[in-house]
């Protein structure tokens, strides 16, 4: 059951992660000047991102753990 | 295996408050912050020199949302951001959930990391989004605020305030679902890791964690930062 619900939750994010930094190396190749700031706003839509997956990973310590 | 606990433990009772171990770190953290403010407003050079260039930093990355009304909402962002940071890397200090006492075949530790609790996530979490509301009704007046939850102009606009009743409450549970999660992932990580290999291993680990403490104290307070400046704008509709 705990590792159906991370296998399952870590679906969507590992694509989302996966677009998000295409897109970001993408925009640097475009715009090299304006690499830092891609780079900030690329981490912090990373980390919404990995917030899906951490949801998913606290569901599951609980299902194990208590 | 080790043992992991998701919720932080009861040390002893103090009359009805039944005192965690991550409360006592909560209090430490807190205590620590008000002594380099008092070091920081007692004119110390080194306290001084660090904080003006961190703060410094942190008014240009808020500027970013806020724009002109900055001066009005930084010193609110800017508390949580530092306490958030420091209590993310409190947890992380060497003795902070490894010294404890033994309890049932487990060890139930003397500190365990502020935001590694569900209790202050949450805690800080409605505290932000209940001053988002006030900031709301204090800038576009009661009447128009609440218009925006409760709009009887229409059986669709009805459900829509509905709706954003809702969002609200759901944004009060994102924001603390997502600090503790990290948190707690990047404690559950370590112990793992360092019961798997124990020598080394887990020190790019923990630089890691380091970095996600400081990106996850950056995503809360931006978040809270981005809800401000948004309930705190006119729309017209």
């Amino acid at each position: 059951m705990m590792g159906t619900t991370i296998a399952i939750g870590a679906l969507g994010p590992a694509l989302a992660i996966g677009m998000i930094g295409a897109k970001g190396v993408e925009a640097i190749g475009r715009n090299p000047e304006a690499q830092s700031n891609i780079t900030t706003n690329m981490i912090l839509a990373i980390a919404f991102a990995e917030a899906v997956a951490i949801y998913a990973l606290v569901v599951s310590l609980i299902i194990k753990f208590t | 295996m080790p043992h992991i606990s998701i919720k932080a433990e009861t040390l002893f009772h103090a009359g009805l408050l039944s005192v965690t171990n991550s409360f006592i770190t909560n209090i430490l953290v807190a205590l620590l912050l008000i002594v380099v403010a008092v070091m920081y407003y007692g004119g110390q050079k080194t306290v001084t020199g660090i904080l003006d260039l961190a703060l410094r930093g942190l008014y240009g990355l808020f500027a970013m949302v806020f724009g002109d009304s900055i001066n009005k909402y930084f010193p609110v962002v800017a508390t949580f951001f530092i306490y958030i940071l420091i209590a993310n890397w409190f947890g992380l200090l060497p003795g902070v959930g490894s010294i404890g006492f033994r309890h049932e075949e487990s060890i139930v530790p003397f500190l365990r990391g502020g935001t590694a609790d569900l209790s202050t996530t949450l805690g800080l979490s409605v505290l932000a989004i209940g001053l988002v509301q006030f900031y709301g009704i204090r800038e576009l007046g009661f009447r128009a605020y609440m218009s925006k939850f409760i709009n009887l102009r229409g059986p669709m606009d009805f459900v829509l305030g509905l709706l954003e009743i809702i969002s609200e409450l759901s944004r009060a549970l994102s924001l603390a679902f997502r600090l503790f999660g990290n948190i707690i992932a990047g404690e559950v990580l370590l112990v793992i890791v360092a019961f798997l290999i124990p020598y080394f291993v887990s020190l790019p680990f923990l630089v890691f964690e380091i970095f996600v403490g400081l990106i996850q104290a950056v995503v809360f307070t931006m978040l809270v930062s981005i809800f401000i400046s948004v309930a705190t704008t006119k729309h017209s509709a």
